[in-house]
């Protein structure tokens, strides 16, 4: 915007201060703007439109589910849960987006690294809440060093970090698909029962840390069940996320991704910062999947991780994230809605037409938001 | 045809938001007249040229007072269509081509004279094809009355700068309407040749009876082309008058309200700083810079002084500093201070207490999409560790907001920069102030020595005045040595104890600011490769 209203300023040098008090800037006229337009208008044009629309369709299923006979407190309850299971999955997309590697389309191989500490934390005989926190300890210093050679081919392709992240993730799932049947694990609970070999594609965490975080302090009162833990657990990194965003590492790691020659210009080594953010996010989705897991109630193998990164990926375009500016209010607002969504779409519409459409529906709906998710990935964005 | 000016402007007046950017302007243009418009960023030019042309935003900003006269008929166009319509055209300072559209689709664009078809009998006219040799024809007749030859049958994206413009105007020119032509900075990207093909399409459209808005900051243009000129300050109208009773100092006081000395004159003091120590001495450099080749450059830079480097451009001054900063890959020895740095290392550069001011702002000097604290603070706190607050024995390193804040608004102060507050980002200055930020942000790293490329780049003559004189400050005040690197001979003179004049990569010579302006220009061209 050319305001060259505002440029006059030769008369009087030494007060500054009062040439800015009456500068006609463009955010003051966009503030005026707004309140010519009117209240709807303004609340769509900070919100965004179709994020109004998906709350206000979201909302609409909210009044329509005891209506059409669903408990209303056993929905709320689901969302919420299901919120607590990805909330960190999609938290792992904003290191990279900061530092401007984009959409961590490579994110099953976090998600391995999880599968790894979960399995291996199993295998070395941990049971109950010590296994969880082994399969933290255990997936950590893995997801450091596949985040860390990731990183690595990241810097060695820049500008098309996204495509090359979608095959990443792809190829990794696919070798593991092997790994999982070749490497030697042994423990009964989770090889296949004839072969004595070769892991299961779905391993219940019963005994080992199914709820392990959501049974802490969990509210039930009536239907309306909260995961106390699990959410507490998610706040904390959120917390340490945006806390870090504020340090000097993370300053310099959002200057990366804003103007790489100026952070360059300014001393900052452009790499190490991407390949931090690389191995954060591929940490945090280690992370991420072990929370999902213990809220889930199982460990799903083999093809299960393909399908894990397109959901946190729009759910964090949903929260109205960009591929280059993402923040934590990004992902609480697009994984309540994404979530939100995909929980409450299928039970409303079965109840209204009597037919166990739901994953049916669960699928189109979800696919849907992918799809009209990743239509808005320019926005605001500078690729 | 009536006695009525074909464009009278009466009482004009503007206000965003209560603040007054337009104050009772009064201008007339006759048929075939050019008008010179000039004044500084911010002087109302611009706003003028969107009442007259109908933008939307001035619409939505609570319209406009006074009138505007058509060939004496009163005139208030809706939209920039109904401006079109009246015969008024615009070329923008931004290029609005079609990247892959030869210059004849682009001319005619959304105007092609098409054929009938059978398809288009049947499914309605959108499916009518183009009549590509009539298209030919008109777009050769614009580009015939424009007067320069370009390609009609070049794409856009193959084009030089210089002849993007030529089909922005060849475009207007081709509406058979046409009877007044606005051109915003039109010779701002151009080369000199360019312009000059420009300014003598000027005359010619003028011949054909075309009334010739032209805003520059290049004043000789004006003076070469225009019929009247009229200055405008602070939205007011201070000059108006013939253009052969006016000159360029004449017209920049008036811009500016004062006395514009660039050169100095008297009040220029000669400083001998030949005693000094050599604080920066530079030994066989070579910069791989695109288009600014560094050969062989050997330099010292005394302490204290402010140094020019000058030249033609690609001759490799621009090089230099890249170089020595790390930007660019570069070889040979420089000492600084006693100590050698290494080259292509940025940090090491930063570290021993080096700044950089880069020529390319956009892309090098600022974070677009950050606030201004980022702009300013970032580089002090990644280099030197400042504006941070340490929590946990060091251990977590907490960006510190209110010292950033404090910082900005220092320097926001300090250099008279014109914006909101200190988190609007930077994209949405001006030129000027954008310039202002980038010397902040070197200014906060409280280095010993400064290199400023191309300081005053695009920016107005007041901005200008501001910023060079920001540099003399910072010179004599912190002792900071300084090299600035200029295409603008007037100016290092201006600022410059010494100036260094590259051709072909090379050092041709140094040379003190008050020698002769010949002396410098033999230097210039000694070496030209």
């Amino acid at each position: 915007m050319r305001n060259e209203s505002k440029d006059q300023n030769l008369n009087s040098p030494s007060k500054p201060q009062d040439v800015r008090k009456t500068v006609p800037a463009p955010q003051q006229a966009a503030e005026l703007e707004k309140a010519q337009m009117g209240p709807v208008r303004a609340l769509a044009a900070s919100f965004g439109l179709p994020r109004l629309i998906i709350t206000a369709f979201l909302l609409l299923m909210f009044i329509a589910a005891p209506i059409v006979g669903n408990d209303f407190w056993t929905q709320i309850s689901n969302v919420i849960n299901r919120f607590s299971w990805n909330a960190i999955l999609v938290l792992a997309m904003v290191p990279m987006i900061h530092s401007g590697c984009g959409l961590n389309f490579g994110l099953p191989l976090g998600i391995i690294s999880g599968l790894l500490g979960a399995t291996l934390s199993i295998e070395f005989g941990f049971t109950g809440a010590a296994s969880f926190f082994m399969a933290i300890l255990i997936a950590t210093p893995i997801s450091v060093v596949l985040g860390c050679g990731y990183g690595w081919l990241l810097n060695r392709i820049k500008g098309g970090e996204m495509m090359i992240a979608t095959y990443v993730g792809f190829s990794s799932v696919s070798f593991m698909c092997m790994m999982w049947l070749l490497l030697p694990y042994h423990s009964p609970t989770m090889v296949w029962g004839f072969a004595g070999k070769g892991l299961r594609t779905t391993i219940s965490l019963e005994g080992f840390y199914s709820e392990a975080l959501a049974r802490l302090l969990r509210i039930q009162i009536g239907n309306l069940s909260i995961p106390t833990g699990t959410l507490l657990f998610f706040a904390l990194m959120a917390f340490l996320m945006w806390a870090f965003l504020h340090t000097k590492t993370g300053t310099a790691m959002t200057a990366v991704g804003s103007n790489p020659t100026f952070a360059r210009a300014a001393g900052v080594n452009v790499d190490r910062m991407r390949l931090l953010s690389v191995v954060l996010s591929t940490w945090l989705g280690a992370l991420g999947i072990l929370v999902y897991e213990q809220g889930f109630g199982f460990i799903q193998l083999y093809n299960a991780p393909f399908y894990m990164a397109l959901p946190a990926v729009s759910a964090i375009l949903i929260g109205g994230a960009s591929v280059n500016k993402a923040s934590i209010v990004n992902v609480l607002i697009g994984t309540f809605l994404f979530q939100g969504m995909v929980t409450m779409t299928p039970t409303v519409m079965n109840s209204i037409i009597h037919t166990d459409m739901s994953e049916v529906i669960r699928i189109i709906v979800s696919q849907g938001m992918i799809l009209y998710a990743l239509t808005r990935k320019s926005e605001g964005g500078s690729h | 045809m009536s006695n009525a000016p074909l464009l009278e402007m009466r009482n004009i007046s503007k206000d965003f938001f209560g603040n007054k950017v337009l104050v009772d302007i009064n201008l007339s243009l006759r048929e075939g007249e050019v008008l010179g418009l000039c004044g500084e960023n911010g002087a109302g030019k611009s706003t003028l040229m969107k009442i007259l042309f109908g933008m939307d935003v001035i619409r939505e900003t609570g319209g406009y007072g006074g009138d505007v006269l058509l060939c004496g008929e009163r005139a208030e166009f809706a939209t920039p269509f109904d401006a079109l319509a009246a015969g008024i055209g615009m070329v923008h300072q931004e290029f609005s081509l079609i990247p892959g559209f030869t210059a004849t689709e682009n001319i005619l664009l959304n105007r092609e004279p098409k054929k009938h078809s059978v398809l288009s009998e049947v499914f309605g006219d959108r499916l009518n094809a183009l009549d590509r040799r009539e298209m030919d024809q008109r777009s050769a007749a614009a580009i015939d009355k424009m007067g320069v030859h370009i390609d009609a049958d070049m794409t856009i994206n193959s084009m030089p700068v210089g002849h993007k413009q030529f089909t922005e105007i060849a475009r207007e020119l081709s509406k058979e309407q046409l009877r007044l032509l606005i051109l915003d900075e039109p010779t701002a990207v151009l080369t000199e040749k360019e312009a000059e093909a420009l300014l003598e399409s000027i005359r010619g459209m003028s011949r054909r009876g075309i009334a010739i808005i032209f805003i520059t900051h290049r004043l000789h243009e004006i003076l070469a082309v225009c019929d009247k000129v009229v200055v405008m300050r602070d939205g007011r109208v201070v000059q108006d008058c013939p253009a052969k009773e006016t000159s360029v100092p004449e017209i920049t006081r008036q811009m500016v309200g004062r006395d514009v000395d660039l050169a100095g004159g008297e009040a220029r003091e000669v400083r001998d700083l030949s005693s000094a120590k050599n604080i920066l001495s530079v030994r066989g450099l070579w910069v791989d810079m695109p288009g600014e080749l560094v050969r062989h450059v050997d330099l010292d830079v005394r302490e204290g002084e402010i140094l020019g480097i000058g030249g033609l451009a690609g001759q490799g001054k621009l090089g230099i500093p890249n170089g020595i900063m790390g930007l660019y890959e570069a070889g040979g020895k420089v000492v600084f201070d006693g100590a050698e740095i290494p080259l292509n290392n940025p940090r090491r550069c930063l570290d021993s207490s080096l700044a950089f001011v880069s020529e390319d702002r956009r892309g090098v000097g600022l974070l677009l999409d950050e606030s201004l604290e980022w702009n300013v603070a970032f580089p002090a706190m990644q280099i030197q560790n400042k504006f941070l607050i340490r929590l946990l024995g060091g251990l977590i390193q907490w960006r510190d907001a209110k010292a950033i804040h404090a910082v900005t608004e220092k320097y926001i102060d300090e250099l008279a920069i014109k914006c909101t507050g200190t988190r609007q980002s930077a994209r949405e200055l001006s030129g000027g102030n954008q310039q202002k930020i980038c010397l902040a942000k070197a200014f906060a790293l409280e280095p010993k020595f400064l290199f400023v490329s191309e300081p005053t780049r695009g920016i107005d003559v007041g901005a200008k005045a501001l910023v060079l004189d920001a540099l003399r400050r910072f010179n004599r005040e912190s002792g900071v040595t300084v090299v600035m690197i200029s295409s603008e001979l007037e100016e290092l003179r201006s600022v410059c104890d010494r100036i260094a004049i590259i051709s072909g990569g090379r050092v041709s010579g140094i040379l003190p600011a008050a020698a002769a302006s010949e002396e410098f220009g033999m230097l210039m061209v000694s070496k030209v490769v």
